[in-house]
């Protein structure tokens, strides 16, 4: 038997947690190193996926099966795609940058002698880390399903417990704020979840059995068949639950609370990493088990992923606090990158893939130097700022580089992603492909009027006596700029594991590229 | 005429007698429920002639030792090939001991070894005048703040009866989803129910709320047997015979013998609907469905926490295993007639419990609507009339009933100068102070809302696949929903548990002795290993899951 390297992946942050939880109250400072130094092995073992994983090879790879639940059909089955290894990538990469930004996130004042909140805190993250990791790993639609449910636990507790302190009323309604946020987060979700448990107990009533690789194998050599409306109803089920999660107009509703309560790096964490699972599985599952009825639904989900990409941006210009302004930003992202999806064209999945990974670094540099600025400020409102750039350049610059990427310059990753989306959708549907460029268009309004409104025109004098980023916060905002310039400038790496596995997708679908309308000379030679 | 002429129109010669043929009765078969009632009844005289000091621990030791010997038995029995290929009737017919059975009685006896030691806590409240004090009133017969009453407590009396009087309750649920006649299935619904509506009103704080809820589960409870038991004499009528086989072969219309004194009666469908409709609610309101269930929030609060948890468990595996022996054995050939009726009941169920759980504000009243939707996703599995639908109601009802008996444990242990502050209010906070307590009980509401890789999932899924399988989609969709509605408030008790500040006269966590710990950990322990690896216990279930016949 071959080394389990994907089950080890996602078992290192699980008894990471399990061990950071586990230090003494008064060793608040130990439970933080091991966190980071948990999280950066976990780092190093997405990178030998990513160095194992042949593009050319199998579609799932460094494949793991092994029996769970004989009795409802489910197996223990692990295989990445070369989405799965460039999102486990992703998640990996974040996770060190949130432990380090939220390195005094959890310092409260112990009200009693066993209550931790730091080592809790740490505990969560790398708990959510492990449930994500094996997530983009499952092959089995329950394993999925189970982890897709199970990680919703951390996460409530992660906004609950540890909110932002940088709030404008009373500790009281910040409290109050703070569990609503949790409580519409967490239900908003389990509705999806639990609509997705009764598809998922329909497709075993179907198939008998959970394999993904078996059922796709079944699906195409045409020993199983579903009927028409069998197959839609299951394809609602599955796509209500991501669409809630990824988050979709008009499911996003849960995401601005949870976003603006939540302290800046669990903001990354929810918008970066668990979101992404919903657009993910859309890829895997919708697509992988139903081909057809994802077809049917494609011209209802576009026109939804239009408003969102325009609905998300124009009610991101008007926010008047920063960390529900990026989310509104992430919700026409999000919009963007199901339109990638559903294009059915290679070069939308494609970019749609890359696009979940650069939003997930670009956000995590705009968001994190937001955080940083929060927290020396004490308030997440726009108009209390003003003049930054001239007491904390670095700090603006930044936050600059960050906010550029959201509104995808050239030159930096996003705007590769965003133009295969644009391209791949323009191919198939143009009138799509104009309304979404309005979205970028929009991107740059409220991201420069924001950069505009906090960093530059006259000091403000609460804002004079801000110190710039300090070390540790460098340490966060730099690499993170350095990834979003290398994947802007070389994106190879990454489409290279990705486009093999966009193929795989499309032939699920039975999808061809449309032919360009205008002929290469060669072509018509 | 002659005289002998005449005197024949009335009499007959009578026939020379046979033997009177004494009972066949198969010990072995029968020795868990036999080693129970045998260890209540040496309960009783443990209470007359041991000395008041040696009684707590004797009766203790007494109940401790009769459960685990029962269960032992079972696990003899069902290593013998009882539970499948040797399954047999017992006791002339009265009683089965099949897979189903045996898999009911080994749930109740674990469920009621954990929930003894609950009973015999008596660390949480404060030593009254020296004595160590438990759950139960001093002396139950004292009217609640008399001189009588206070005399007691000064004298440290306990009530240790509760012992026995649990053991009589378990004796009867082991024999209630075994029985395979009629009558023996009152005789062991009186059985275990009347030591039950004592055992509500014996609590030692807030008496006047116990003394109530056990009348009014006393009054429900026998308006409901009432019902059993008229539906009994028309289900006689109908079919002669109050045996499980001879009912179900007559409706299926292959039974030969007529019994002259039923010509009139026997086969009649309308006898045969309203006896079945009469049974079924006797039955459904000792499950707690909608609408039998007015008793239950009442009850559960009423009772003592211990009484409150036993009962949640216990009663209801053994009233489900039997209302699955009946719909199964005896009424197959019904299917048709009774599954509308039980599709009503289990929507309204889910949905009935899960609505009006929502508003409650105090957490045995919660705990009480949970149990309600609870039994509506078994029915769900009830409803699925296939094998797979017989193993899933009996691996929830195992997982169930440990998550069950856990949180009431954990609800004796949050005490403040009433005792049990059981207002939801009171909890504000409690992650903060007790972080243990409040996440064992997370642990629990997760359980209780079905979230993966606890029981409450495993449990869930089990019964909504077998109901999907069954052709019941709709009803699964129906309790997906009602889940939802129920995450809501078993996640607002966290919020409150975790998210809330403590208040200044919050209540204060007792610590309490080895046997309560015992209980929350075996519940702990239950509830993620069937969450993890349910495998073991799936198989279990689905060995157990062919009745006799």
């Amino acid at each position: 038997m071959s080394f389990p390297l994907l089950t080890v992946t996602a078992a290192v942050p699980a008894v990471g947690a399990i061990l950071t939880a586990a230090v003494p109250a008064a060793r608040r400072t130990a439970a933080k190193w091991l966190a980071l130094l948990v999280s950066l092995a976990t780092l190093v073992l997405a990178a030998v996926v990513f160095v194992r994983f042949e593009p050319g090879g199998e579609r799932y790879q460094l494949t793991e099966s092994h029996s769970w639940i004989k009795d409802f059909g489910v197996r223990y089955e692990l295989g990445v795609d070369g989405i799965g290894v460039a999102l486990i990538a992703l998640t990996a990469l974040l996770i060190p940058f949130i432990v380090l930004a939220g390195w005094h996130d959890a310092d409260q004042e112990a009200s009693s002698k066993r209550w931790r909140p730091t080592q809790g805190f740490f505990a969560l993250i790398l708990m959510v880390e492990a449930m994500v990791i094996l997530s983009f790993e499952a092959t089995d639609v329950f394993l999925f399903y189970v982890l897709f449910e199970a990680m919703l636990i951390p996460m409530y507790f992660l906004i609950g417990g540890f909110g932002d302190r940088a709030h404008a009323g009373s500790d009281e309604n910040a409290a109050a704020q703070r569990s609503y946020a949790a409580v519409k987060f967490l239900l908003y979700n389990l509705v999806g979840g639990l609509i997705m448990l009764a598809a998922v107990i329909g497709l075993y009533v179907v198939a008998g059995n959970f394999s993904l690789t078996e059922i796709a194998e079944a699906r195409a050599n045409g020993t199983l068949d579903m009927a028409t409306n069998t197959e839609r109803l299951l394809f609602l089920g599955f796509f209500f639950a991501f669409a809630v999660k990824a988050p979709l107009w008009p499911l996003h509703t849960w995401l601005p609370n949870a976003m603006g309560e939540a302290t800046a790096p669990v903001a990354v964490l929810i918008t970066a990493v668990v979101d992404k699972v919903g657009t993910f599985a859309m890829l895997r599952f919708c697509l992988g088990l139903f081909p057809e009825a994802s077809q049917w639904a494609t011209p209802a989900i576009i026109v939804l992923a239009l408003i969102s990409i325009v609905y998300g941006a124009l009610v991101a210009v008007g926010q008047r606090d920063i960390k529900r302004l990026v989310a509104y930003a992430s919700i026409s992202h999000f919009g963007f990158i199901i339109l990638g999806i559903f294009a059915m064209t290679s070069q939308g999945q494609s970019g749609a893939t890359l696009y979940m990974v650069n939003h997930g670094i670009s956000t995590a540099a705009l968001m994190l130097v937001a955080g940083f600025l929060i927290s020396r400020r004490g308030s997440r409102l726009i108009a209390d700022y003003g003049g930054v750039q001239k007491v904390a350049p670095v700090l603006a610059g930044t936050f600059l580089i960050g906010g550029l990427a959201t509104l995808s310059l050239p030159g930096l990753a996003p705007f590769v992603s965003e133009f295969l989306v644009l391209v791949g959708t323009y191919a198939r549907y143009p009138v799509a492909g104009v309304i979404a460029t309005t979205g970028i268009v929009l991107a740059a309004l409220y991201t420069l009027v924001l950069y505009q409104r906090t960093m530059t025109g006259p000091v403000k004098e609460e804002v004079r006596s801000l110190p710039d980023l300090r070390a540790r916060e460098l340490a966060v905002a730099v690499p993170l700029i350095a990834v979003l310039i290398f994947l802007g400038v070389f994106p190879k790496p990454l489409t290279d594991v990705v486009n093999p596995a966009v193929r795989h997708t499309m032939s699920d679908v039975q999808q061809t590229d449309p032919q360009p309308a205008i002929q290469t000379v060669e072509a018509a030679k | 005429m002659s005289s002998m002429a005449v005197h024949s129109l009335w009499t007959t010669a009578a026939e020379p007698l046979d033997k009177i043929p004494a009972p066949h009765i198969e010990y072995t078969q029968l020795s868990p429920v036999l080693i129970v009632i045998g260890a209540a009844i040496l309960g009783v005289l443990v209470e007359a002639f041991v000395p008041r000091k040696a009684r707590y621990h004797s009766q203790l030791f007494l109940s401790v030792v009769a459960l685990v010997a029962a269960f032992a038995a079972i696990v003899a029995l069902a290593a013998g090939g009882y539970g499948s290929t040797k399954a047999q009737i017992a006791a002339m017919g009265a009683i089965a001991v099949d897979g189903p059975a045996l898999f009911l009685q080994g749930t109740i006896l674990l469920a009621s070894v954990v929930a003894i030691f609950t009973f015999a806590e008596r660390r949480l409240d404060p030593a009254d005048h020296g004595h160590k004090v438990d759950s139960f009133a001093a002396e139950a017969a004292a009217v609640p703040g008399s001189d009588q009453e206070k005399a007691a407590v000064k004298a440290g009396f306990t009530t240790t009866e509760v012992f026995p009087l649990a053991l009589f309750a378990i004796a009867g649920m082991l024999v209630f989803p075994a029985a395979n006649d009629l009558l023996t299935l009152f005789v062991a619904l009186e059985v275990f129910s009347l030591p039950l509506y004592l055992l509500c009103a014996v609590a030692r704080r807030k008496r006047l709320m116990s003394q109530e809820a056990a009348v009014k589960y006393f009054l429900l409870g026998a308006f409901s047997s009432a019902f059993l038991l008229f539906g009994i004499a028309l289900l006689y009528g109908y079919a002669g015979s109050v045996s499980y086989a001879t009912i179900a072969s007559v409706v299926d219309g292959t039974v030969g013998s007529v019994n002259p004194a039923l010509a009139d009666t026997m086969g009649n469908d309308a006898l045969l609907l309203i006896g079945f409709a009469m049974i079924l609610t006797g039955l459904l309101f000792k499950v707690g469905a909608v609408p039998f269930h007015m008793w239950t929030p009442d009850v559960y609060q009423g009772a003592p926490t211990p009484v409150t948890g036993f009962m949640a468990a216990a009663t209801k595996v053994a009233a489900f295993g039997a209302l699955l022996r009946l719909l199964y054995v005896v009424l197959p050939g019904l299917t048709w007639d009774w599954r509308p009726v039980m599709w009503g009941v289990a929507i309204v169920t889910m949905l009935g419990g899960a609505i009006v759980a929502i508003t409650q504000t105090d957490i045995k009243r919660l705990l009480a609507y949970s149990s309600i939707a609870h039994a509506g996703f078994l029915l769900a599995g009830v409803i699925a009339a296939t094998p797979s639908g017989i193993s899933s109601v009996l691996f929830y009802l195992g997982a169930y009933s440990f998550v069950t008996i856990g949180a009431f444990a954990v609800v004796t242990l949050v005490r403040d100068a009433g005792g049990e502050a059981t207002h939801l209010s009171k909890w504000a906070g409690l992650g903060r102070r007790s972080p243990l307590v409040a996440a064992v009980f997370a642990v629990f509401l997760l359980a209780f809302a079905g979230i993966p890789l606890t029981s409450g999932f495993s449990g869930k899924f089990a019964v909504f696949k077998a109901a999907a399988d069954g052709g019941a989609g709709a009803l699964v969709v129906v309790g997906v929903i009602s889940s939802a509605i129920a995450a809501f408030f078993y996640i607002r008790v966290i919020v409150l548990m975790f998210f809330s500040e403590p208040k200044a006269d919050g209540p204060t966590v007792a610590v309490p002795s080895a046997l309560t710990t015992l209980t929350i950990t075996a519940g702990v322990v239950v509830t993620l290993v069937l969450g993890f690896a349910p495998q073991y216990f799936l198989d279990l279930a689905n060995q157990a899951s062919v009745f006799v016949r």
